[in-house]
């Protein structure tokens, strides 16, 4: 029952939003999410204690005829991304404390409603559970984006939503199939495993194409990613977030859990092209994230290249590029929160997040330089940040695969220093312009969540152990499955 | 005594936490307090464990707690003591804490005064973290996190767009050095299963590995070197790196940070030394760069940018020396160089102080007389860097051309020129300063003072260490009588774990003896032509001859690098905006989106709403249907 709560908290704060004044919305989504941060701790303490503990599994028949069950459980990988959905939600919601939004009571039970599903995309253990949350997710971003984006919302949240759904459609044949292949008939995620793997490899590629597509385009990889930079800009800070800090991970969680299992001689026969595809975004997207002008597109291409090294990581699917993928997946939505936070401040104060206008912004405010020096530096994945545990673990994953992927994947080592270190310079340093010099300084509300995301950087950094330590077993198993299913059909091949 | 090596960082550290999280809290006073009692109090550590090392020469081991641990692979927060890494923490925390103490002073009307300590602690922090490792990836925390203190106190004064691009760059080109290093550390996991220093050196004896494996490895990690240590092709960051206030050039930029890639060649003798490839490699790019930054520094006539370039030329020099495997000598070096270069760099702070902020050669003259204390220790510091007995300099100089003299003859003479062009720019320095008249207006004239006591203090007491640092190694020809010859050989010996090549007693003695003779025919050219001609410098306008041009704008190596490494990345980046991600991709799926809508619009023409058009299409079809089915029969 405790791992069922996890995921209707948020709801029922949602119905109390609905209850009370609008201008207590704000407060009640913030203890929502707090509760929820509390519960999903407590379920961590509880995974320590005992991780097989009946508290963690929520099972009952859901329909019976397709042998779907809604089934959600609590184990050592989703636990970090249960981690990161609750952590970073408080986040979210916290973020727009002090911001003007229109109509609160529906901005914020959205973003609850969201966490709700995206918590049930990472804790379904049941393939049609997972592809209705994974639908689900959909509707509460698609009307943030809609309702409260910038200008030109309708044409590029429609095209968000139908690149998305586009992708959706070949994962929904892609559960069918394996459906109907599957001798029990269920959509348990164990049976989809062994049906999966006793598919001919020829078949096995075709599904991983298709769930390849609908997660690619999720997370998103080159050349599938042309929604996200529009969308990241002109959705409001918090979808934003939501998109890049929480929602892309869907799609690398699903790519350890629902795809190379799943289907290990297709994952096999493809790794090679769709490594070489990623670190063609890593490259490809801090090339981009290079030449902006605008700071908010400038993280948009940015992210770009730093998830196609998640995704590389992945795809060597061995232990440290799948754990270095996992903790990369948290350290990532923590500094793009973190950033998306910074830009939605200055864009606040300066109304414009187009770098060349800006400048010497440090010389106002040093305490907002110095938190921005510490985000900054968090991307670029400098040691003892967050991130820097991660990228080092996915390089020596890839590495593993392949040492000239490695090494080209590595120059983002470089080229992220370059266009993050621009952009600080362009608009912190300097001499201050008219524009900048009202920037004043920032507020305690600010204070807080740049401080608390800093600390986070720093102990996720110096720490990484926490929670390795919890993903180690599991993936050791997941990954000894994918190899023994690929070296028994080797051998038959002779 | 070693378990307590943790303190040595610990105490920088918490100056830095205090100091950072107080803010504007923290009066002046405190700050001026904690900053260098932290390195002092670090340098008192340092001295115990050195004690200690001194008489059981034991490597020591201190694990803290465990970082990274993912299968087989291990990180963890563990220090190692022993001599080579006790050497450096004493001339980081020593010379470390004098110029914090020098920093008092200097940085004393400086409103950002407890941000400038904040750093500067964190710095001797993160590069104590470097030399006290006993992994690879922890010590590349503290090579990121020296990175990262430099980019901050380039930058101190961001306000100035210019310093701010300067530590940018530095940054940046660090990074390429990163990449080597990153790539080079996942390497040797792979190929010995460990990052632990003593188990890949233990490694090494027993496992018969692929010679190819160990070049790529140690040419990975010299990568990382020569951004760091500021080598060719990778060194323009370091002359751009003076924007920083002065004392941070004497400590980041030329005593401690910029010496971490002799630190890692060193500390991997054993692994480098495997490679005869990576060990020419070495040795030519020191040489090289040697050469080059020396006649570069000849034609400099900003006081901070002279001493950069002869930096950049003392390394190339040091690693000309590690590529002969004279691996002892380097360590030396790079001692003595910390003493005189920052006594160097401290001095010309000095100068600047009193000229006003002035860095410009050709507006100084005859500070001798008005600033006698800094005018007595920057001759000092000459004299040691020009390697004139029995100054510091001297010494590790004489020990580094001695080895490289048995190893290669070419090398040797290209080694003696660099040095003998040190000898030349180092006096021109040093007449054009302190010597003849004075050559700027009349107020800076008037306004020239001594600098305050907290500056000449540590001015002193590196004087009296760039005299007599060089003791600790005495050369065999000179010492054996004494008993004092190479004590320092012996002490590294147990870390370095390299034999020194000896010679006989007569040719080092003649090899002395043909350098410091040219040694001083040299300063006796620099000063026929800066004294008795008072020769001083062209103005930037004046037309000079073409050889002279391109060395005087520094072989325009800048320009070449933004022509063709930085404006073609832009290039490519707006090519793939241009043709790939705008009306590549994005046309594309625009396009199927229209055309989906296009063949709508075609199809909802069939929907007419008259039942004579369906009537008449429904008998079309199953004509075509019944047309289909026999034919197909």
């Amino acid at each position: 029952m405790l791992v069922l709560s996890i995921l209707i908290i948020p709801l029922v704060f949602v119905l109390l939003i609905a209850l009370m004044s609008s201008s207590q919305s704000k407060r009640i989504a913030l203890l929502g999410t707090l509760t929820t941060l509390g519960v999903s701790m407590y379920a961590f303490s509880q995974f320590l204690t005992d991780a097989n503990s009946i508290n963690l599994i929520y099972k009952t028949t859901w329909i019976e005829r397709l042998g779907a069950n809604f089934h959600i459980q609590l184990d050592g990988i989703n636990l970090i991304l249960v981690l990161l959905t609750t952590l970073l939600s408080t986040f979210i919601v916290y973020s727009a404390y002090e911001r003007e939004i229109k109509s609160p009571k529906t901005y914020f039970s959205l973003m609850l409603m969201m966490q709700s599903a995206l918590l049930g995309v990472f804790l379904a253990k049941d393939a049609l559970l997972f592809y209705i949350f994974w639908e689900l997710t959909l509707i509460p971003i698609y009307l943030i984006c809609l309702v409260f984006g910038g200008e030109g919302r309708q044409r590029i949240t429609f095209k968000f939503f139908v690149f998305t759904m586009f992708g959706s459609l070949f994962m929904l044949l892609a559960i069918l199939f394996l459906w109907l292949h599957n001798p029990a008939h269920t959509f348990a995620i164990a049976d989809f495993y062994k049906a999966g793997a006793a598919l001919p490899a020829s078949q096995q590629v075709y599904v991983f194409i298709a769930f390849y597509l609908a997660f690619a385009i999720k997370i998103p990889i080159f050349p599938l990613h042309t929604w996200q930079p529009d969308t990241y800009v002109n959705a409001p800070t918090q979808g934003t977030m939501l998109l890049s800090g929480i929602m892309l991970k869907m799609g690398t969680y699903a790519l350890i859990v629902w795809l190379i299992p799943t289907v290990p001689l297709g994952w096999k026969l493809a790794s090679k092209y769709v490594i070489i595809i990623s670190i063609i975004s890593v490259v490809y997207g801090s090339l981009m994230a290079l030449i902006q002008q605008n700071f908010k597109r400038l993280l948009a291409y940015s992210s770009l290249g730093h998830v196609g090294l998640i995704a590389a990581g992945i795809f060597s699917f061995n232990l440290q590029g799948v754990q270095g993928a996992l903790y990369q997946m948290l350290s990532h939505g923590i500094n793009v929160v973190a950033l998306f936070f910074i830009c939605d401040i200055i864009q606040q104060r300066m109304k414009t997040d187009n770098m060349q206008a800006l400048g010497g912004i440090r010389n106002v405010s040093k305490l907002f330089g110095a938190f921005f020096i510490v985000a900054t530096f968090a991307s670029v994945a400098l040691p003892i940040t967050n991130s820097f545990v991660g990228e080092f673990l996915l390089l020596h994953g890839i590495f593993q695969y392949n040492s000239i992927l490695a090494a080209v994947g590595c120059t983002t080592v470089i080229l992220s220093a370059m266009y993050m270190l621009r952009a600080y310079q362009l608009m912190m340093h300097g001499e201050t312009n008219e524009l900048t010099a009202s920037f004043g300084k920032i507020t305690m509300h600010e204070k807080i969540m740049l401080g608390a995301l800093a600390i986070l950087i720093l102990f996720f950094g110096v720490y990484p152990n926490l929670l390795l330590h919890i993903s180690e077993e599991p993936l050791k198993q997941l990954i000894e499955q994918v190899r023994h299913a690929t070296l028994a059909v080797t051998y038959s091949k002779f | 005594m070693e378990q307590f090596v943790y303190l040595i960082p610990l105490f920088p550290l918490l100056s830095f936490a205090i100091i950072a999280l107080s803010g504007k809290g923290l009066s002046k006073s405190i700050t001026t307090f904690l900053a260098p009692g932290s390195v002092l109090a670090s340098f008192i550590v340092a001295i115990l464990i050195f004690i200690s090392q001194l008489s059981n020469h034991q490597a020591v081991t201190v694990p803290l707690f465990s970082w990274i641990h993912v299968g087989e692979f291990h990180a963890d927060f563990s220090f190692l003591v022993d001599a080579l890494s006790i050497i450096f923490t004493l001339v980081i925390t020593g010379v470390g804490f004098l110029i914090h103490v020098y920093s008092t002073g200097y940085m004393h009307d400086e409103k950002d005064y407890n941000r400038y300590f904040a750093y500067l602690n964190l710095f001797v922090f993160f590069m104590l973290l470097l030399v006290l490792a006993d992994n690879f990836l922890l010590m590349f925390i503290g090579w990121e996190g020296v990175g990262l203190c430099s980019y901050l106190l380039i930058g101190f004064w961001f306000r100035n767009i210019d310093y701010a691009r300067a530590a940018k760059k530095a940054f940046v080109m660090n990074r390429i050095g990163d990449f080597g290093f990153l790539l080079g550390t996942i390497l040797i996991f792979g190929v010995f299963g460990s990052i632990n220093y003593h188990e890949v050196f233990a490694h090494i004896g027993n496992v018969v590995v692929d010679g190819k494996l160990i070049t790529w490895i140690t040419v990975l990690l010299f990568i990382g070197a020569i951004g760091k240590s500021a080598q060719v092709p990778l060194y323009t960051w370091l002359p751009d790196a003076m924007a920083g206030p002065t004392p941070v050039s004497a400590l980041i930029h030329a005593a401690t940070m910029v010496t971490a890639g002799i630190y890692l060649v060193a500390r991997c003798g054993v692994l480098f030394s495997m490679s005869s490839f990576t060990m020419h490699l070495i040795a030519i790019i020191g040489v090289v760069t040697s050469l080059l930054a020396a006649s570069i520094a000849i034609f400099q006539n900003d006081i901070k940018k002279v001493l950069a370039y002869s930096t950049v030329s003392q390394l190339g020099l040091i690693f000309c020396a590690l590529g002969c495997g004279a691996f002892s000598a380097g360590v030396f070096h790079v001692v003595t160089h910390a003493f005189f270069k920052a006594l160097l760099f401290l001095g010309a702070g000095s100068v600047i102080h009193g000229m006003s902020g002035d860095q410009d050669l050709r507006n100084m003259g005859g500070l001798k007389k008005k600033m006698p204390i800094t005018f007595i220790t920057f001759l000092i510091a000459t004299l040691a860097i020009s390697g004139i007995p029995p100054f510091a300099g001297f010494f590790s100089k004489d020990q580094m051309l001695a080895e490289i003299y048995t190893h290669n003859k070419i090398l040797f003479v290209l080694a003696l020129l660099a040095s003998l062009m040190t000898v030349f720019y180092m006096f021109r320095l040093l007449f054009l300063a302190f010597y003849g008249e004075f050559r700027g207006n009349n107020i800076v004239k008037n306004h020239v003072h001594e600098s305050p006591k907290s500056m000449t203090i540590p001015l002193s007491v590196l004087a009296v260490l760039s005299v007599i640092g060089g003791w600790i190694g005495f050369p065999h020809a000179l010492g054996h009588q004494l008993h004092l010859h190479h004590w320092l050989d012996g002490f590294l010996s147990t870390a370095l774990k390299m034999p020194t090549t000896e010679m006989s007693l007569n040719t080092e003695l003649l090899l002395m003896l043909i350098t410091i003779v040219l040694i001083l025919i040299v300063v006796f050219w620099a000063r026929n032509i800066f004294i008795t001609k008072k020769y001083v410098s062209n103005n930037d306008e004046d037309a000079m001859p073409l050889w002279k041009e391109i060395i005087y704008y520094k072989f325009y190596v800048d320009e070449i690098y933004e022509s063709i490494i930085v404006k073609p990345i832009n290039k490519i980046s707006r090519l793939l905006q241009d043709y790939i991600e705008r009306s590549g991709i994005d046309a594309m799926v625009n396009g199927i989106g229209t055309s989906v809508v296009n063949w709508s619009q075609l199809l909802r023409l069939t929907q007419t709403g008259s039942l004579g058009f369906y009537v008449g299409a429904m008998v079309v079809g199953m004509i075509v249907l019944i047309v289909l089915m026999l034919v197909k029969i």
